[in-house]
């Protein structure tokens, strides 16, 4: 199955009803797997004006208390991110998914994952943080899918799936998962006052005081995530004298390049953090505890390399190297392994 | 003692911040007024946008939302959607509909969306402090046009009721005036009907409603009225524009 039309399929068995999007590769198959299945499920597939129009619907529908969401790619999701502000800040649970490309402008439709900063550390304006998925195979599209819509509900906030554009058109084998028949009812939603007291949804406060209040509610519940929800994968980290990180495709092609290393008798490892926001900083500074290098990888310009520094905090060196919209080869990663264990400066400084 | 006139149900006590001579005090009672003779209190959301009715969640007394500015009818979209038994409005002032929130505004028209927009046009943005809106006539002078709305310059007000007529989706379009007690009878009678549309899933509904700003226009709420007559209702001409049958 492809990787779009299995997270769109997962999507359907955890009961989402509703999708709102806008035409943008390489996202597009998400809308189109939609707007084919879900009116067989009795579910509601728009494709709105504009990503702006698109996003606000989701606003909308959301507050039904029904699961429902969009998918889009880079400069569309950059156009949602007013109403995915809005949506975090009224605690609306919904899905968003980025197949991500390359940046910034139009940039190029390949695969990118220069919207690292966009997703992790906010994207809209105000305080408020996405939780951010990174799936790196077909079937991790269909869980991590399936899951978000859980996530989303339990903690009340956005989720966002994060994707490049390769992972959303390969094709792999996966274990279709059981649909998700029973939805929790939501007290908050708005679903006419009908013996109840009426709900109310909003953004907006009259003063900085009350502001302040309810923006420091919406942070010991970041905290409450950060602490329950990290996330990531450690492969041959146990005596790895050197750690590459990396997240959702890329850190299968650096899996592959750590084991050529290994048959080399490079004691290379690789960690994955799977959740981004929340980064797994105690998980990564745990893998990396007999590292004596960090080298992040990465399709841009170096921006998860930050993350990875604040983990380590100035325990091992950490290095970097990227590519944009071109997909290295595993043979390319091992020859950075390669140069850092031979104590070589590789051309690891931005790899273009 | 029989009761002749009280509170709508779906309004609440708390007062209203609306400057002196506002019209919104007036529209918000009318759209309250007619979800109540049509029984829909329980069954309906509103959604308010940005501007100077971005506190409306104090006083509708119904589930609502508060929507980003221009995109109240993207999220009275997602509602019915997904939930079409709802009965679904939005109350949005021109700043808002007519120059942000144009695409959506449009859009939800043209599919015929079956929610109903009550469109308060007081041909200025008011809480931002009086600057130029779409809707501001020719020669009016604002802070963003100091020098008077200039056709060379700003271009020429848009006529939003005549301009959505145009959709095969819009199912009912009115522009009223809350200038005089007629008016508000009139003004009344559009909503509702605007409303009934709804019920009747004919397609999309609009009440333009003509309003006045007293503060924002520099005049008194009494010359305000006068000059809403006199300025605002010849260009912008008062009746229904578009009634679809079932």
């Amino acid at each position: 199955m492809k990787g779009n039309e299995a997270l769109a399929e997962g999507a359907i068995r955890a009961g989402c009803r509703g999708f709102f999007g806008y035409p943008i590769t390489p996202s597009s198959e998400i809308a189109e797997y939609m707007a084919r299945e879900l009116p067989k499920v009795g579910g509601v597939f728009l494709q709105g004006e504009s990503e702006v129009a698109s996003i606000n619907m989701v606003y909308g529908a959301a507050a039904t208390g029904k699961r429902v969401m969009t998918a889009s790619s880079s400069p569309g999701i950059s156009l949602k991110q007013e109403g995915l502000s809005y949506i975090a800040k009224a605690e609306l649970p919904c899905l968003i998914v980025n197949i991500s490309r390359g940046g910034p402008g139009l940039g190029a439709i390949q695969a990118g994952q220069s919207d690292y900063f966009q997703a992790t550390k906010g994207g809209g304006h105000g305080d408020y943080h996405l939780i951010v998925l990174a799936p790196s195979s077909v079937q991790e599209m269909m869980d991590f899918t399936m899951e978000s819509f859980e996530l989303a509900e339990k903690y009340r906030i956005p989720v966002m799936v994060m994707a490049d554009g390769t992972m959303g058109q390969m094709m792999e084998p996966i274990i279709m998962r059981e649909t998700v028949e029973e939805i929790p009812v939501k007290p908050w939603a708005l679903t006419g006052c009908k013996g109840r007291e009426k709900n109310v949804i909003d953004t907006f406060h009259s003063s900085g005081e009350e502001l302040e209040k309810y923006d420091q509610i919406l942070a010991r519940k970041h905290q409450v995530i950060s602490d329950s929800e990290k996330r990531g994968e450690a492969y041959q980290t146990e005596d790895a004298e050197i750690v590459v990180v990396a997240f959702g495709l890329m850190a299968r092609i650096v899996k592959k390049s750590v084991d050529l290393a290994r048959k080399q008798g490079i004691k290379a490892g690789m960690f994955r953090p799977i959740t981004l926001w929340p980064f797994p900083y105690e998980m990564l500074d745990e893998a990396s505890h007999a590292a004596q290098q960090i080298l992040s990888v990465e399709l841009n310009q170096g921006q998860m390399v930050e993350d990875v520094k604040l983990a380590v905090n100035g325990r091992v060196p950490v290095s970097f190297y990227g590519r944009i919209s071109v997909l290295p080869s595993p043979e390319e990663i091992l020859q950075q392994i390669v140069a850092f264990v031979r104590k070589e400066k590789g051309s690891y400084a931005n790899g273009i | 003692m029989q009761t002749v006139f009280e509170r709508p149900k779906s309004l609440t006590d708390h007062p209203f911040h609306y400057c002196p001579g506002c019209s919104h005090g007036v529209v918000h009672r009318l759209v309250a007024e007619c979800i109540d003779e049509l029984g829909l209190r329980e069954n309906t959301i509103g959604v308010y946008a940005v501007g100077c009715v971005v506190l409306g969640h104090r006083y509708f007394n119904m589930d609502c939302i508060g929507a980003a500015h221009g995109r109240a009818p993207a999220t009275a979209t997602g509602i019915k959607r997904m939930d079409p038994e709802k009965t679904v409005f939005t109350y949005q002032g021109d700043g808002d509909l007519a120059a942000i929130g144009m695409a959506e505004i449009v859009h939800a028209s043209a599919r015929g969306e079956n929610i109903t927009v009550v469109f308060v046009n007081n041909g200025i943005y008011g809480m931002t402090g009086g600057q130029i809106a779409p809707t501001t006539l020719l020669g009016e002078i604002t802070t963003t046009s100091p020098y008077g709305r200039k056709a060379s310059v700003e271009g020429y007000p848009i006529k939003v009721a005549e301009l959505l007529a145009q959709n095969e989706g819009s199912a009912y379009i009115a522009r009223t005036s809350v200038s005089s007690p007629a008016g508000v009878i009139q003004t009344k009678k559009a909503i509702k009907k605007a409303f009934q549309v709804q019920q009747k899933k004919l397609g999309f509904s609009l009440v333009e409603v003509l309003a006045a700003c007293p503060t924002n226009w520099g005049r008194a709420p009494v010359e305000a009225l006068k000059w809403l007559d006199e300025n605002m209702a010849v260009y912008y001409p008062v009746g229904e524009i578009k009634v679809k049958e079932a």
